[in-house]
């Protein structure tokens, strides 16, 4: 792919597809009363876990999007959150869990999980391109091995159960209602804040930097310094995310890190597309859709089998998922420019 | 002492398995800059139909043949059908490498269960050799030697005769000279009249032989179960980040310092031995992000 194929590609990015006004009251009518016709399945199993699982990989397409750097370690700095919340709060396990109050952990955890990522940050912006991935999976496996081996700390495979949100406000937080409308604040809180930074200076010059990192660096632009900012971001909203999702399942252990999760978080963002906010959100439901409800088409145990035959079929026919398919389609009702390449 | 050396021993046997992995993989990313994550599949598959043929026919040598030809023909397929439809397109093959290696797992999961698979290799292999390490003195003067496993002893053999084959086939044959010339410039190479498809078939038949054959000799020496191919796959990726990518010479380096750091962290600390395999990554990507013997793309 040429530089200069790309730019032009990002130029029209932005401008070409405004996101009407109509869908986002649509969109946000039908979420705020959903409650009103879901079950508590589908608010808590489905919607709220679908909304978590969204964050996460938001942070993902953050990164890939806006800053051309896939990784895969996204998962990784989520699990870090949530461990974190396990170890300074409480745990079913007495001798766990320093039983810190809850501002002081969330905060904390957020906030470490946000410098681990820097560091995996600083650690792989010293390669380039394809080489992110690998050393990003490559940390993700060891942090997986390390969590699962290492018992002073994290509590080796067993890993941590009993670990629930406060009490606020007198309402139980892990209740579908509540936790429900927690998820839906905290996504669109992350929705909105990915799009405010990515039309502010640093997101246009993070997307020059994704575009023509040369070039940047020769009009002046601290090149390592964007890139390593966006791993920052990109760590708060995965760390957010993981807060969100060990107070989901209510336990934290290595399989939650391990490499299936690991790259679910990527084939959820790659399925949903890389190119707007909304992706992450999209792909997270059609993977828990596909989840809940493939048992009844083919057996449980098969379900890898379709979820990797659905991401290779996004990526060898939409290389930008599910978005990509939506423009291309939208593209030839209006008739009015040539679908997207 | 005698912890030392067995140790030591282990490190480097572990050192050859990797190597071995870890060949393949890098080959096919100095080639084609095709990141396969899907290579630790293609050794725990070459692993099981390995084993499949091995306990049908139950010959051990057929196994192994078996584990290099299925994979390298596997490769072969993958390389016409897939990858040779993106070329250019680093980030999608990668991500359909991605998407291969969930279905191929789920799939062996299918077919050959969660159990865990044995080999019973040749007689011959069979048993211990003695070290030229004396631990002592029987009462009659006799001197006893330390032992180690003679499968292991013969396994460090072979991956040091394949990496001198690989070394030789690279650097002294027609065909190793276009390989060596194309993980410098691809283009250049297509240019002077080379037919770069075929190179590219070739060797990307020969990374996921090699894969293949890694998997019946590793199985054979440790076991072959689910999640042999994620562990596999981590040390295809440190290795060569570590050794440099595109690198045989940096691969076997990359394989020695890895094996012997897991070895020993193993039973220095055995709660922390992944961190040094990880400390070893952050500080060669430190000093060296193009790895030992890595050139700068």
């Amino acid at each position: 792919m040429s530089a200069a194929d790309d730019t032009s590609r990002a130029g029209g990015r932005e401008a070409a597809v405004p996101p009407s006004v109509v869908g986002y009251i649509l969109l946000g009518t039908f979420l705020l009363t959903y409650p009103a016709y879901a079950s508590d399945f589908f608010l808590f199993q489905v919607a709220a876990y679908a909304m978590i699982l969204g964050i996460i990989a938001l942070s993902l397409t953050f990164l890939a999007g806006y800053g051309g750097m896939v990784s895969l370690a996204q998962m990784t700095i989520a699990g870090l959150a949530g461990y974190l919340v396990a170890i300074f709060g409480a745990t079913s396990a007495t001798e766990f869990g320093l039983g810190w109050p809850w501002w002081l952990v969330v905060p904390l955890a957020i906030g470490l999980a946000t410098l681990a990522s820097a560091l995996i940050g600083a650690i792989s912006v010293r390669t380039e391109g394809i080489y992110t991935i690998m050393i990003t999976l490559a940390i993700a496996v060891a942090f997986f091995y390390f969590t699962r081996q290492n018992y002073d700390l994290f509590n080796g495979f067993n890993g941590f159960a009993g670990i629930a949100p406060p009490m606020l406000f007198g309402v139980d937080w892990r209740t579908p209602l509540p936790f429900y409308y927690l998820t839906l604040g905290v996504s669109v809180a992350a929705y909105v804040f990915v799009l405010y930074i990515s039309r502010s200076t640093f997101g246009l010059s993070l997307q020059a930097v994704r575009d023509n990192a040369r070039r940047m660096e020769a009009l002046g632009f601290n090149v390592t310094g964007h890139r390593i900012f966006a791993w920052v971001i990109a760590g708060a909203i995965a760390g957010v995310g993981g807060v969100l999702a060990v107070w989901f399942n209510g336990r934290i252990s290595p399989g939650t890190i391990s490499v299936g999760p690991v790259i679910d978080i990527l084939v959820i963002a790659v399925i949903g597309g890389l190119r707007r906010p909304i992706g992450p959100f999209l792909g997270a439901i059609v993977f828990v859709l596909l989840e809940n409800f493939a048992i009844d088409l083919i057996d449980r145990e098969r379900f890898n089998t379709v979820i990797g035959l659905s991401f290779l079929a996004i990526v060898l026919f939409s290389p930008d998922g599910l978005l990509g398919l939506w423009d291309r389609l939208k593209g030839r009702l209006a008739q009015t420019r040539p679908p997207l390449s | 002492m005698k912890l030392f050396i067995l140790t030591f021993m282990n490190g480097l046997t572990l050192a050859a398995l990797y190597f071995l992995v870890a060949s393949g993989f890098t080959l096919v990313f100095g080639l084609m800059r095709n990141v396969n994550l899907a290579h630790g599949s293609l050794y725990l598959a070459g692993a099981y139909i390995g084993y499949t043929i091995a306990d049908a026919t139950g010959s051990w040598y057929l196994g192994v043949v078996a584990g290099f030809v299925s994979m390298a023909l596997a490769g072969v397929l993958l390389q016409i059908l897939v990858f040779q439809r993106m070329e250019g397109q680093d980030l999608r093959q990668t991500l359909v490498t991605i998407g291969i290696s969930i279905v191929l797992a789920d799939l062996m999961l299918a077919i050959w269960s969660g159990t865990t698979y044995q080999f019973s290799p040749p007689e011959w292999l069979f048993g211990a050799t003695e070290l030229p390490y004396i631990l002592g003195y029987r009462s009659s003067g006799e001197a006893v030697y330390l032992k180690y496993p003679t499968y292991r002893i013969a396994l460090l053999v072979a991956a040091i005769a394949i990496g001198v084959a690989l070394w030789l086939f690279l650097n002294k044959t027609r065909v190793g000279t276009m390989i060596r010339a194309g993980v410098d410039d691809r283009a250049m190479l297509a240019a002077t009249g080379v037919n770069v498809h075929l190179i590219f078939v070739v060797v990307f038949a020969l990374g996921a032989g090699l894969a293949g054959l890694a998997g019946v000799i590793g199985g054979t020496a440790l076991s072959i179960a689910p999640g042999e191919d994620v562990r596999y796959l981590l040390a295809s990726l440190v290795v060569v980040i570590v050794g440099g990518m595109g690198s045989v010479t940096g691969a076997a380096i990359g394989a020695l310092l890895i094996g012997l750091a897991e070895q020993f962290g193993l039973v220095y600390s055995p709660t922390y031995g992944v961190v040094y395999t990880f400390l070893i990554m952050v500080v060669a990507l430190a000093v060296r992000p193009q790895g030992i013997m890595g050139k700068r793309a």
